[in-house]
């Protein structure tokens, strides 16, 4: 059963997997890593993403992945304008951490309930010229459905990444959750800075949901799949680094494909969580955590 | 100081009785005043089978809608009460036990699904009542219940039965395969069909060269068909739900892997929204099906159930074309509607007995049900997909596209083989 | 103690009701509702226990609840064990793996704690779905055994719920009433002040991990003679996480009160929702009801009460 070929193409199979995974993570990395927020809806966002590069590309014909860009904005509003609500209700009160969790599991229900009476419960796929098609790099083929998701949840990464270290609402954003002193020192509005980090999650949420519709057929329940794997990665991570959730969905990526493909799939799930349920037990900050 | 603190856990319970008591009395009020003939059933309205659920409860208003034209069964307009029992096998005793005992129905019928049939046998055979079951696999293998009557045409021995012309069709190729992999989701239905499988393996006497399950929410299927290329079988035996159909037929094709027959129990294929978005990728498929548009499938009264079927199909939000198993679901209420009125009784005994006995023809063709309630003969088709070009929905309601290969006298035309010869 | 001997007696006076209740011939299906609801009022009170006094959210509900029915499932398929012995070796079981949870507080607090929770169950359902000894995922067919009391299985089980929601509550009376409820309560505001003043916080969170998983796992008990049929799916089943964690949280977390309330009033909505609207809309009202509910009356109903004012 063994070769050094399929160890090969396990592993590649697997670190593509995580750059997606990172992509669908960074968002809760950056609400709950960094603003503590607990939203539990974000993989419900997700899969609304997923539904709108859907309903474009099969009424237009436009690229999901594209789509998914183009519909950032829009979602970076809805953000914003779940995140004031949320402020408006808990944090101004002092009383999020419960029943904020609460709010966002009513929330991932609207969602999840919302999208079934719009689109039904049927399958939603994507067409796109590059599912279905594989190229080979060095002995080892490459889906390319599986290449493009990876190369956009790196730029994604990387992209976040910048921001929080180079810009000053990076800085800002960064600060909220260490030192809010320092941060009216800067002159900044804490709300209006976590309104604007928790949008920019959203954004990313909405943006990963396409490149999940363009890897497999999404219905208004997939999300709960994902619930367990985004924090699972965003705490193995470190809460709240973004290099450490990218090392972290990766990690999780080539678990599960190894998994896969050597000891039967089965149990590609259960070994992802024993990893989290092992490092959490070990070292709970995460591998990279503050 | 503390308002509850006076209150005791019997106040506490009491409140929880009398509420729920008060509550779920409401509905009970209601007084029939017409008598018709009532009909009821829980459905996958939402939750993981919505999917056919939905379907499945349309053709069954289809065919209310059918009888009440023509007068109604014993000249008694029926009525179909329904609940939607949320794909949560939990729900499904208090469903049935409120349409029995509260709604008063004359008979029930299953909703859709071997997980959410199995609940209710028990209810079914406590109460000695008659059950036209709608799509579940070996559900009466342990009760062996008498009245119980499957309409999915598994056959007598459903677990066996199933990937039958599979088996069938790959043990008649030439030169003859040897080699075999067997790969399915942890889940109710495919475990059964892979252990179906497996004994059709010794039977036929190919050799397993892999057999693994994976769990359901597995997002990348490339590692799987890697490994399964890596051990380089002759024929790949799939049973999957939708997601997963969808994964495998793609990583399929992605890392090359080419047997010389693929496909078989993969759930999914069949919906009109996966073929469509699929397209020639599901070119040389064979797989397990229930209904395809070619002239040997054309059972009287099938075209005008479609016609209707697809008219409403796209205000009720379900699949388009209904090819799949809307007509059985349509089936299963005809076949209780003639006993009925064969009978000129609603005696649940009486109807079994009528059933049990009769060979009925239906819009799927003729139905004669064995002594474990499952069809007396295996009807599963296998079909082959060819010729699929782009993505058009109109191609796949004309022939040729799912070419009935299994069983031999509904066969509508040849298999393109290998595998890869009919992806060109 | 004559309050607690007060308490006994009430509490055997519920239960010999909740039987002359079953002796009742009052139509089936107020009892298969009623089973829904009680089942719910101890799952409930048995996350309150750990989520609402100590302030640890548990998100694992399904797989205590879970464990229970399974454990149920294994004696009946391996002794054809009597229903207490099932309720009693569910609840042990699920009390175990909630002791096991409890050693996991020593490193991890809060959401971290959740997580680990969740992740727990990912894995016990990985397990179940690949042992077929108790059915694996294709589920498994629990046959009733024959005549049971009251002629009736229904009526046994709706008792039996009867009996098993009082218990839950009045552990849930006893903990709240006693120094354990105190300490957990200083636990909650803050472990380290706890630790210092005294209070043995180890043993506090060990002891309500266990008691609140034992409670889980005897609601799962008898789940198997409930539904006759047990797939991994159904009972790791999401909507058990939710409500457990909804019940107490639209009832308030801070008295036994509270989850009893919440479970009786959501899980009576959801029941009559499903007979009566039975489509989305019905998921839609629990979602919107409970995002209202979180945002508007921040301490659940018994808040609203103490309160009526508001602030």
């Amino acid at each position: 059963m063994f070769s050094w070929d399929l160890l090969a193409n396990a592993v590649v199979a697997g670190v593509l997997l995580g750059g997606f995974y990172a992509a669908v993570s960074l968002g809760v990395s950056l609400t709950f890593g960094l603003l503590d927020v607990v939203n539990i809806a974000h993989p419900a966002f997700v899969i609304l993403g997923s539904y709108a590069a859907y309903a474009m590309n099969s009424s237009f014909g436009l690229d999901p992945i594209l789509t998914g860009m183009l519909l950032t904005p829009l979602f970076y509003v809805l953000g914003a304008a779940v995140y004031q609500v949320y402020y408006a209700s808990f944090e101004r009160r002092g009383e999020e951490s419960l029943r904020g969790l609460v709010f966002f599991f009513g929330l991932l229900f609207i969602i999840e309930v919302s999208l079934s009476l719009t689109y039904g419960v049927d399958y939603r796929l994507v067409e796109a010229p590059y599912i279905g098609k594989s190229i080979e790099l060095g002995g080892v083929g490459v889906a390319v459905r599986l290449l493009v998701p990876f190369a956009v949840g790196l730029a994604m990464t990387l992209a976040l990444h910048l921001f929080l270290s180079r810009t000053f609402y990076g800085r800002a954003i960064k600060a909220v959750s260490q030192d809010r002193l320092a941060l009216r020192l800067m002159g900044a509005n804490p709300v209006r800075i976590k309104t604007i980090a928790f949008g920019i999650g959203i954004a990313a949420a909405s943006l990963s949901g396409a490149l999940l519709v363009t890897i497999a057929p999404v219905v208004p329940s997939t999300d709960r799949d994902y619930i367990g794997r985004v924090f699972a990665i965003a705490v193995l991570g470190g809460l709240g680094s973004i290099g450490g959730t990218l090392v972290a969905a990766i990690i999780l990526g080539v678990a599960e494909s190894l998994m896969a493909t050597f000891f039967g799939p089965s149990w590609s799930l259960a070994v992802s969580f024993g990893i989290l349920l092992l490092a959490l037990a070990v070292r709970p900050t995460g591998l990279f955590g503050r | 100081m503390r308002p509850w603190g006076r209150w005791s856990p019997l106040r506490a319970v009491a409140a929880v009785l009398g509420t729920a008591f008060a509550l779920s009395s409401v509905g009970s009020a209601t007084a029939q005043s017409a008598k018709p003939i009532k009909i009821g059933l829980g459905m996958a309205l939402t939750g993981g089978l919505s999917a056919n659920g939905k379907p499945a409860l349309l053709a069954m208003q289809i065919w209310r809608d059918d009888i009440n034209k023509r007068g109604g069964l014993l000249d008694r307009p029926v009525e179909l009460i329904y609940y939607d029992d949320q794909t949560n096998p939990a729900t499904v005793p208090g469903i049935y036990t409120k349409l029995l005992d509260v709604d008063q129905v004359n008979f029930v019928v299953s909703g859709y699904g071997t997980n959410l049939i199995a609940p209710l046998l028990p209810i079914v055979m406590e109460r000695k009542l008659t059950l036209m079951g709608v799509l579940g696999l070996a559900n009466n293998e342990k009760y062996k219940y008498p009245n119980y009557f499957q309409i999915q045409p598994s056959g007598p021995d459903p677990e066996a039965n199933w990937a039958m012309g599979f088996f069938e069709i790959a043990g008649k190729l030439n030169p003859r395969p040897q080699t075999i992999a067997l790969v399915g989701a942890d889940a109710e239905y495919p475990r059964h069909a892979i252990d179906g499988a497996r004994e059709l393996v010794k039977t036929f006497g190919f050799k397993t060269v892999y057999d693994k399950s994976y769990p359901p929410s597995t997002v990348d299927y490339t590692p799987i068909a890697r490994a399964i290329k890596a051990a380089n079988p002759d024929i790949v035996f799939v049973a999957s739900y939708p997601p997963d159909s969808v994964g495998m037929v793609r990583a399929a094709r992605e890392v090359g892997l080419q047997p010389k027959l693929f496909g078989g129990g993969m759930v999914g294929l069949q919906y009109t929204s996966v073929m469509t978005s699929m397209g020639p990728m599901l070119n040389g498929i064979v797989n397990y099906d229930f209904w395809a548009p070619e002239r040997t499938m054309m059972f009287p009264g099938i075209e005008e159930f479609f016609k209707e079927y697809q008219a409403r199909a796209e205000k009720a939000g379900v699949d388009p074309l209904g090819y799949y198993l809307p007509p059985y679901a349509y089936a299963a209420v005809q076949i209780l509607g003639r006993a009925i009125e064969a009978t000129k009784s609603l005696d649940q005994q009486t109807v079994a007995d009528y059933i049990r006995k009769t060979e009925f023809r239906t819009i799927v063709g003729k139905v004669k049900f064995g002594p474990n309630g499952e069809w007396a003969k295996s009807r599963v088709l296998m079909i082959q997909y060819q010729n699929i070009e782009g993505r058009l929905v109109e191609q796949f309601k004309g022939p040729g596209r799912k070419v009935v290969l299994y069983p031999e006298e509904f066969k509508s035309g040849n298999l393109i083989y290998p595998y890869s010869a009919a992806q060109r | 103690m004559v309050r607690t001997g007060g308490g006994l007696l009430v509490s055997l006076a519920v239960i010999v009701g909740g039987i002359l209740l079953a002796s009742l011939r009052v139509n089936l299906y107020f009892y298969f509702a009623g089973y829904v609801v009680l089942q719910y009022v101890v799952v409930a009170t048995a996350w309150n226990i750990l989520g609402g006094y100590a302030g640890y959210v548990n998100f694992g509900t399904s797989a205590f609840f879970a464990l229970g029915a399974y454990t149920a499932i294994f004696l009946i398929e391996a002794f054809r064990a009597p229903l207490p012995v099932l309720i009693l070796a569910g609840g042990l079981v699920s009390g175990l793996l909630g002791l096991g949870i409890g050693y996991l507080t020593l490193r991890l607090k809060g959401v971290f704690f959740s997580i680990a929770t969740l992740a727990l169950s990912v894995v016990l359902q990985t397990l179940i779905m690949n042992w077929d000894y108790v059915g694996g995922a294709k589920g498994v067919t629990v046959i009733r055994p024959g005549s049971p009391l009251f002629g009736n299985w229904v009526r046994l089980l709706f008792t039996v719920m009867v009996g098993l929601a009082v218990a839950a509550v009045t552990v849930a009376w006893i903990i709240e009433r006693s120094w354990v409820g105190r300490g957990l309560r200083a636990l909650r505001d803050s472990e380290e002040a706890a630790e210092c003043m005294g209070v043995p916080t180890l043993r506090l969170k060990l002891f309500a991990t266990t008691i609140s998983g034992f409670l889980l796992g005897v609601a799962g008990a008898p789940f198997p003679y409930y539904v006759t049929y047990v797939e991994p799916s159904s009972a790791f089943n999401l909507d058990y996480a939710v409500n457990a964690l909804a019940m107490p949280m639209i009832g308030g977390t801070t008295t036994w009160i509270g989850p009893v309330i919440g479970a009786v009033l959501l899980g009576t909505a959801q029941q009559v929702a499903t007979v009566t609207i039975s489509s989305e809309l019905n998921l839609l009202i629990v979602g919107v009801v409970l995002v209202a509910f979180v945002v508007l009356a921040p301490e659940g109903i018994v808040g609203l009460v103490r309160r009526p004012r508001g602030r």
